[in-house]
């Protein structure tokens, strides 16, 4: 089966993705990789805050919070 | 102490104040961390000297020292800023990079968080790179186990080549052996650093460089790295170029710059996640899961705000009904010594005019001061450094986000707001946890926007005594409701404000929000007591010791020089009226606010002193007794409006304003942190009074 390729702010709630190209430019970019989001990376949505904008995601064990702008700069295959 | 980028070795360490390696009379040992990894306490646990510590990604962003002895050595410990990696994003990457590569401390000690190893080991290779002196610490061992998480710390000691000693820092569990630790790899262990292994074509380039490289500090292998993902600019901020190193130089100007740094990062998670593959086995696939039961609730739709609103109103219902008794008993006190003061002899032999200054004028006011915000603050931060410590205040900020992304500010900016409801000059310290420099001045410029602790008084006496007619329960909530109303004003001036210095002198755009939600802590409910009592109750009340002195000699000689028939006092009324007849107020209200400058408490004293005419600050017996006073001095339920929304909207009070100074460090900003709310004050005030004289309501 084809795996289907999106932004990360897109990823339905609760699906589990993993890090296909990260289009953030440098300064978001540094601190993405610095939590160690690299290319690779299997990433789930787990959180979405009231107002549905940020959104929270599970990486390498620990909880961020991302604003869906930053998410949206993050492409994942959906498994 | 903050530090230059344009620290070299020496600077370093002179920020610090150590000695240069060869000078030492005690070890220097620095601690290293992710945010949130129980860092804090592992220095408090170890020096045993009390450094604030909080459940707050990034929170550490001043340095803290402490010392202890172990064995027939002593030990110098430097409390480094809690950072995601070294390669300098930020200032507090910058401070910790900076000291570990040219502060040359003796050991270097990482501290883990046991139930995120995995990216916590990201760091702690990073540091290896740098260094072959460092110990690793994996706190937070009682949590992993709670949490079915099980390390294997003679395994990862194998995999990294140094010492690997696991703790619980809040029940104190393996202080002991993490000291041994570090006096073993002071006194020289043969450590053998686990090197990251790149792609061959990043080796290349680090074989090709490291020749010109030796020598210098920290390590060929790291400045190699550096250089070959083009980080120039970085290492010339390390003070290379201003050393004029030669052998550097020459290597840096080979042209260089052509690994991507993605790379670099991808090959250390890469082998940080190999070692936790292997080190960390877990018993159940999802070690979080009671967490995201808690979050899913804490932030959703439904509860999410009404839980927030809930628990903040818990806390300040608590504050301000707590605070009343003590208050109480404080000015009894506090009074009490005043009348014990005037009965001295001395005072027949001085002038009166001194003795007026000093105890009518200084000594009240300091009473005053201290009796009004001393208890409300001693409630209040104890309640909100537990919150802190429960790891429920990121889920504030993450709640709210979005709202504050809208005014193109950061969604830490709402705690920032919950803090000022204590006291604004706290709330200004807290904006030290946001990054970008631009949206922490928006946070520091709009904290007065959020009535504190010292306007709370005036807003509920100004609200029971002009706008309820009606007494008991339901006056009550009436009175409630019009506190809460001029809340709402302040958040929505805060967002409408920040949005508008968003769009004109601090024009940006919003910066990245990333933000950890740490897992959920149990507090340490004795430590917090003694923590928020010192750190921030004392610590405020004594800037606002600090300014109320000189300002009660002020506002006693304004009241007591008298000039063609009038005192100072009066004619500055006479003066203002204008501008209060404007905002629907009058002159003697406007002096009031200017004259309680010190501290917002003391405001409604002045107003009162000034129309009874009396030479030192009063207050009142009864409402009634108020309400009669105040509309014999032609006080409308408008004079009563306004009074309430120019008390949330005027220049913070003189320890907010030195606080801004100290912390902006600048008088641009503050000046800009004085005008705003005043200038928004002015205009609301004078808006509301001309709409309701022309309705013709003003009655």
């Amino acid at each position: 089966m084809k795996s289907q390729s999106m932004p990360l702010s897109q990823l339905p709630f609760g699906r589990r993705g993993v890090v296909r190209e990260l289009r953030a430019d440098t300064g978001s970019r540094r601190r993405l990789l610095d939590l160690g989001l690299v290319v690779g990376t299997p990433v789930e949505t787990v959180l979405r805050s009231p107002a549905g904008n940020p959104m929270a995601y599970e990486i390498r064990g620990t909880l961020i919070a991302l604003r869906n702008a930053e998410a949206g700069q993050i492409i994942v295959d959906m498994l | 102490m903050g530090l230059t980028t344009q620290s070299t070795g020496a600077q370093v360490r002179k920020d610090f104040s150590i000695p240069g390696p060869g000078k030492r009379t005690e070890k220097v040992i620095a601690l290293a961390g992710n945010p949130n990894t129980g860092k804090s306490t592992v220095f408090n646990s170890l020096t045993g000297m009390n450094q604030h510590t909080g459940n707050w990604p990034g929170k550490t962003v001043t340095n803290a020292l402490g010392r202890y002895q172990f064995g027939n050595e002593k030990y110098l410990l430097v409390d480094l800023p809690g950072t995601y990696s070294l390669l300098a994003n930020s200032v507090e990457e910058e401070v910790a990079r900076d000291f570990i590569c040219f502060g040359q401390p003796d050991v270097t000690v990482v501290v883990t968080d046991a139930t995120s190893l995995q990216r916590n080991l990201n760091l702690v290779l990073q540091i290896l790179e740098i260094t072959d002196r460092v110990v690793m610490c994996v706190n937070l061992m009682d949590e992993a186990r709670r949490k079915g998480i099980h390390v294997d710390l003679e395994l990862l000691e194998r995999e990294l080549g140094v010492p690997v000693v696991g703790t619980s820092a809040r029940m104190g569990e393996g202080l002991g052996t993490l000291k041994a630790a570090i006096a073993r790899m002071a006194a020289g262990w043969p450590s053998q650093p686990r090197q990251v292994s790149y792609p061959p074509e990043v080796e290349a380039i680090i074989a090709s460089l490291s020749p010109e490289l030796t020598g210098l500090i920290p390590n060929s292998r790291w400045l190699a790295l550096r250089l070959a993902t083009g980080e120039e600019a970085v290492l010339s901020s390390l003070g290379y170029n201003q050393q004029g190193n030669a052998k550097f130089l020459s290597a840096a100007g080979r042209e260089t710059g052509s690994i991507s740094p993605d790379l670099i990062v991808t090959s250390i998670v890469t082998e940080a996640e190999k070692i936790y593959q292997k080190a960390v086995r877990l018993e159940n696939e999802k070690p979080n899961a009671l967490d995201r039961k808690i979050d899913n609730v804490l932030t959703s739709k439904v509860f999410g705000f009404p839980i927030m609103i809930a628990l903040l109103g818990f806390i300040f219902w608590l504050t301000i009904q707590g605070a009343n008794y003590p208050s109480q008993m404080l000015a009894k006190l506090l009074f009490g010594i005043e009348d014990w003061l005037n009965g001295l002899a001395l005072w027949e032999t001085l002038p009166a005019w001194l003795h007026g200054i000093v105890v009518s004028g200084m000594y009240r006011t300091l009473a005053w001061v201290v009796s009004v915000m001393l208890p409300p603050m001693a409630i209040f931060f104890p309640l909100f450094t537990l919150l802190e410590d429960l790891g429920y205040l990121p889920r504030v900020a993450f709640n709210l986000d979005h709202y504050f992304n809208k005014a193109c500010a950061h969604g830490k900016q709402a705690l920032t707001m919950c803090m000022g409801f204590g006291c604004n000059a706290a709330g200004v310290i807290a904006c030290r946890i946001i990054d970008s420099p631009r949206e922490r001045l928006i946070a520091v410029i709009t904290n007065n926007f959020v009535p504190c602790n010292g306007r709370f008084p005036l807003l509920i006496v100004m609200a029971s005594a002009f706008l309820v007619t009606g007494a008991g329960f339901l006056g009550e909530g009436l009175a409630a409701a019009a506190v809460l109303g001029v809340i709402i004003v302040g958040i929505v001036m805060t967002l409408w404000v920040s949005k508008l210095l968003s769009r004109t002198i601090l024009r940006g755009v919003p910066s990245s929000f990333i933000l950890e939600l740490p897992p959920y802590r149990k507090p340490q409910v004795g430590k917090i007591l003694v923590r928020s009592i010192f750190d921030r109750t004392l610590f405020v009340l004594g800037r606002a010791v600090a300014v109320a002195v000189p300002a009660g000699a002020v506002i006693w000689l304004m009241a007591n020089i008298t000039v063609a028939d009038n005192s100072l006092l009066a004619h500055g009324g006479r003066i203002l009226a204008p501008l209060g007849w404007l905002m629907g107020m009058d002159g003697f209200i406007l002096m009031g606010f200017l004259l309680g400058l010190p501290a917002n408490e003391i405001v409604l004293p002045i107003i009162i002193m000034s129309y009874l005419g009396s030479g030192s600050m009063q207050e009142m017996e009864s409402l009634a007794a108020l309400r009669q006073l105040l509309m014999a001095n032609g006080w409308t339920w408008l004079t009563a409006v306004n009074v309430m929304l120019f008390s949330l909207l005027h220049f913070p009070c003189g320890t907010t304003l030195w606080t801004i100074r100290k912390e902006t460090q600048s008088w641009k900003w503050t000046l800009l942190a004085f005008l705003v709310p005043t200038l928004a004050g002015i205009i609301v005030c004078a808006t509301l009074t001309a709409a309701v004289r022309l309705l013709g309501l003003g009655q």
